[in-house]
């Protein structure tokens, strides 16, 4: 059994866990990572000679942010691991990378996608202005660099995250002007039975809160944002509360509105979606294993549909171990069904995380027709709306051929989300019925420059 | 609960083939219908190039675009929409002395068509074209052909058809095609049935099993150009491109991203294709040394689609070779957005009147040996789409 060479995409919890299960079943696998150090973005290493310590880093999640690094450490002789590696492309066994600039190709017979997450955005007013930053942004600055985005600082939007960087960016000595939390303290409270299945978990949430009002953050719950204002950069940030208006000054804002998979590489390979409806988004099936609709391809972490860094790790283990099941290998059953146990205790987690920081579902309804929602294309939420009423769009890829939405740099990964519930909201459909963007070749943006001697000469 | 319509004409195929006819038949007061499986313009029609050229046809083509050139002249006034089209002068470049001798000969050819074709020499498209890489030593410009939006050109036919009062039917595929000896009967599953006296096939890659089913056989092959896009960079491609012997063609939008095509991507299923790693590093090499600009730039997104292409290259336009009242207007070959306006034009001139004043004879379904011969049109109830 040792012939086989599975590839993973994604040295992240998911991608690092899989790896090590492979390697303890004496498999050697490929792992692609577009990162220059393992970790993903949740556990992402500062560049070398970067000397803050893990505690400070990553705050209670440096245990198991040190005991992935670890387990990657520990066996990063026994497999192929290739760093700064983007794929951007995926199809009938090969992964068409560029790896340290340059284009390449990775076959696989068999791949685990653990693509991990990015930030869930909803644009308001203001949102292009510099200085503004997704909350997933304004963690990278702090884990990866050191740097905080501005001294005095908003954080906005909803989900855990919120709570979790004004927490990393007081620790770290930034003023925290805010925390504007879209969703409700009766939410919480709401959500709190479901999350008490994972009490730890629940409590560092509640730590965080607690902190940041001990230490005189103003946390505001129940806000839509307004806009944010400054002239070459964020000044300050209004928001709307109990029918008040507010206005509070900062040198930048952090918001997000929790995680969107990326899940573009399950698209290309022609893996099955369907409408997940706690999730607000279609994602690529998989059984509780792993196991995709595409024989040979198995989907472990947030870019299967968002579970968090834990379940990540367990998935990424089941889907190894169920990658090895296939390909005839004994493997442990007792562990396929606790992690399979675990997986699904942490699915109830995140129905009451949906619960306690649920995602503002009416917000299409106020927003003003010249907010860009698009900014790589510059196209606001008034052409979306004219649009759908001109020309009867009702279908993601419609509004996209008619209006350029999301065909820009970032291919619909920054927009798609908010320009979806412009379109349900403008066509009186429910959001799951408009569709989503077809996945289309490159990934990110392809350098001309890394094709073989282009980039050089006149 | 099968709903029943009837109508002068149906049109199976909401392309800009289908959706003009489908329009200039409006203005001629006829009824008509148009059937289209998926969305209007969302196939080949709506993801190709984008150019709109006269210039490289083969002579036989050249009537027929130039009466679309006259058509695209007011086609703010035909589909109410600008549509990005912009007269930028489409540029043949020559990469070496046969090129240029061989494009010489093109324009002696074609004088009679009104193209003002200029031969451009080495020094001249240094002077014009700066941006253009070493590679070029000449070339021939035809100043009014240019380029446009698909994705926004030709939705907007099928949307200026159903405002003049066209029955514009999308997500409806057709299952059954035939005639009972007075219609043609065309369904949909158990929801539609559509009798009418003219029934167009402007089916695209997919428009020969229709053909066949009347026993018009056509030897018509899938292709995939294949088709790239970088981010927006400075304005400084001032001409639609292409190249003598072909290989890539390249044009800059107005909001200055650089569109590129050439080679074939590969069919993912009978209805969607995508480019491929390989072929694409080759149209970014192409391209990169055609116009240095694109060495700092990136891909950002790539597409293909499904395109008819016959051996000799030529549309297949006109009746039925079995079937009175069956026209056919498909097989384009990758060159069918500019000629699309016409079809239509001509389409709805063969419905109304019999005949038409532009040449069509080499398009003629007829060129081909029938595999079948006899009609097996009629009461024979079959399965084409």
């Amino acid at each position: 059994m040792t012939e086989l060479q599975p590839v993973i995409v994604g040295a992240g919890p998911a991608g690092i866990r899989a790896a090590q299960t492979l390697v303890r079943h004496g498999v050697r696998p490929v792992v692609v990572d577009e990162a220059p150090r393992w970790g993903g973005q949740i556990y992402r290493q500062p560049p070398p000679g970067f000397s803050r310590p893990k505690s400070a880093l990553y705050g209670f999640e440096a245990g198991r942010a040190d005991a992935v690094h670890q387990a990657m450490a520990g066996i990063v002789g026994q497999v192929d691991y290739r760093p700064d590696t983007l794929v951007w492309n995926a199809a009938d066994g090969v992964l068409d990378v560029i790896r340290e600039g340059r284009m390449d190709s990775v076959p696989y017979q068999q791949l685990i996608v653990a693509t991990g997450a990015a930030d869930r955005i909803l644009p308001f007013p203001g949102w292009t202005l510099p200085g503004v930053y997704t909350l997933g942004a304004a963690q990278v600055a702090l884990k990866f660099q050191g740097c905080a985005i501005g001294s005095r600082v908003i954080f906005a939007g909803t989900g855990p995250l919120l709570y979790l960087v004004a927490y990393q960016y007081a620790k770290a000595g930034a003023t925290v002007a805010a925390v504007l939390d879209t969703s409700t303290f009766e939410h919480k409270v709401a959500a709190a039975p479901a999350m008490l299945r994972q009490p730890g978990v629940f409590a560092k949430g509640l730590y965080y809160l607690a902190w940041l009002r001990l230490h005189g953050v103003p946390v505001h719950q129940g806000v839509r944002l307004e806009r944010a204002t400054g002239d070459t950069r964020v000044t300050s940030l209004r928001w709307r509360q109990d029918g008040a208006v507010r206005e509070q000054d900062c040198d930048a804002v952090g918001f997000g509105y929790a995680l969107r998979p990326e899940t573009q590489m399950a698209d290309l390979l022609g893996c099955r979606f369907s409408y997940d409806e706690q999730q607000r988004a279609a994602l690529p099936e998989r059984d509780p294993a792993g196991r995709a609709s595409i024989p040979g391809v198995y989907l472990a972490g947030d870019g299967a549909g968002i579970m968090g860094a834990d379940a990540a790790e367990w998935a990424g283990e089941r889907a190894a171990l169920a990658l090895l099941a296939d390909a005839g290998q004994p493997v442990d059953s007792a562990r396929e069904a606790s992690l399979e146990a675990k997986l699904s205790q942490c699915a109830s987690f995140r129905r009451g995380l949906e619960r306690a920081f649920p995602f503002p579902a009416d917000w299409a309804a106020d927003v003003p027709d010249s907010l860009v929602i698009c900014r790589c294309e510059e196209v606001t939420a008034g052409q979306l709306r004219q649009c759908a009423h001109d020309t009867g769009a009702r279908e993601m890829n419609r509004l996209k051929a008619l209006t350029r939405v999301g065909m820009g740099r970032c291919q619909g990964r920054t927009c798609g989300v908010a320009a979806a519930e412009i379109l349900a909201h403008a066509s009186g459909n429910a959001i799951g019925q408009v569709g989503r963007l077809r996945g289309q070749a490159p990934i990110k943006p392809l350098p001309f420059a890394a094709l073989p001697n282009v980039g050089v000469g006149p | 609960m099968t709903e029943r319509i009837r109508s002068d004409v149906a049109i199976i195929g909401g392309g800009i083939v289908g959706a003009s006819a489908a329009l200039f038949l409006r203005r001629m007061g006829l009824s008509v219908v148009l059937l289209e499986r998926d969305l209007c313009g969302s196939r080949s029609s709506g993801v190709n190039y984008g150019g709109v050229r006269r210039q490289g046809r083969p002579l036989s083509q050249l009537p027929l675009a130039q009466r679309a050139h006259a058509l695209w002249a007011e086609l703010p006034r035909l589909i109410g929409i600008e549509g990005e089209y912009v007269r930028s002068g489409h540029l043949k470049i020559a990469r070496s002395e046969a090129d240029l001798a061989s494009l010489e000969n093109y324009r002696e050819r074609t004088r009679g068509y009104d193209m003002g074709l200029q031969i451009l020499s080495t020094r001249a498209v240094r002077e014009r074209c700066p941006w253009l890489g070493a590679a070029a030593i000449g070339g021939s410009l035809c100043p009014e052909d240019g380029q446009a939006n698909p994705r926004l050109v030709s939705p907007a036919f099928a949307r200026a058809a159903q405002k003049l009062g066209a029955n514009v039917r999308e997500l409806t595929p057709i299952d059954m095609a035939a005639h009972d000896g007075a219609d043609f009967v065309l369904t949909s599953g158990t929801a539609l049935e559509v009798r009418s006296k003219y029934l167009l096939n402007c089916a695209g890659a997919w428009a020969d099993r229709i053909a066949t089913q009347f026993g018009d056989s056509v030897p018509m092959e899938p292709g995939h150009p294949q088709m790239a896009v970088t981010e927006p960079l400075p304005a400084f491609m001032n001409f639609s491109l292409g190249v003598e012997g072909g290989g890539v063609y390249a044009r800059q939008v107005e909001r200055g991203n650089c569109v590129i095509g050439g080679g074939k991507g590969h069919a993912l299923d009978d209805l969607r294709a995508r480019v491929q790693a390989s072929g694409l590093a080759s149209l970014m090499r192409q391209a990169a040394d055609l116009l240095p600009a694109l060495r700092h730039a990136h891909v950002i997104r790539t597409w293909s689609g499904t395109e008819g292409y016959l051996p000799d290259r030529l549309p297949v336009i006109g009746p039925s070779a079995t079937t009175p009242g069956l026209i056919h207007a498909f097989g384009f070959a990758g060159g069918g957005f500019q000629l699309g306006p016409a079809v239509g034009a001509v389409l709805a001139d063969l419905v109304r009147d019999g005949k038409t004043a532009t040449p069509i004879d080499a398009f003629s379904i007829s060129r081909f040996p029938s595999a079948s011969g006899a009609a097996t049109a009629g009461l024979e109830v079959s399965v084409v789409v």
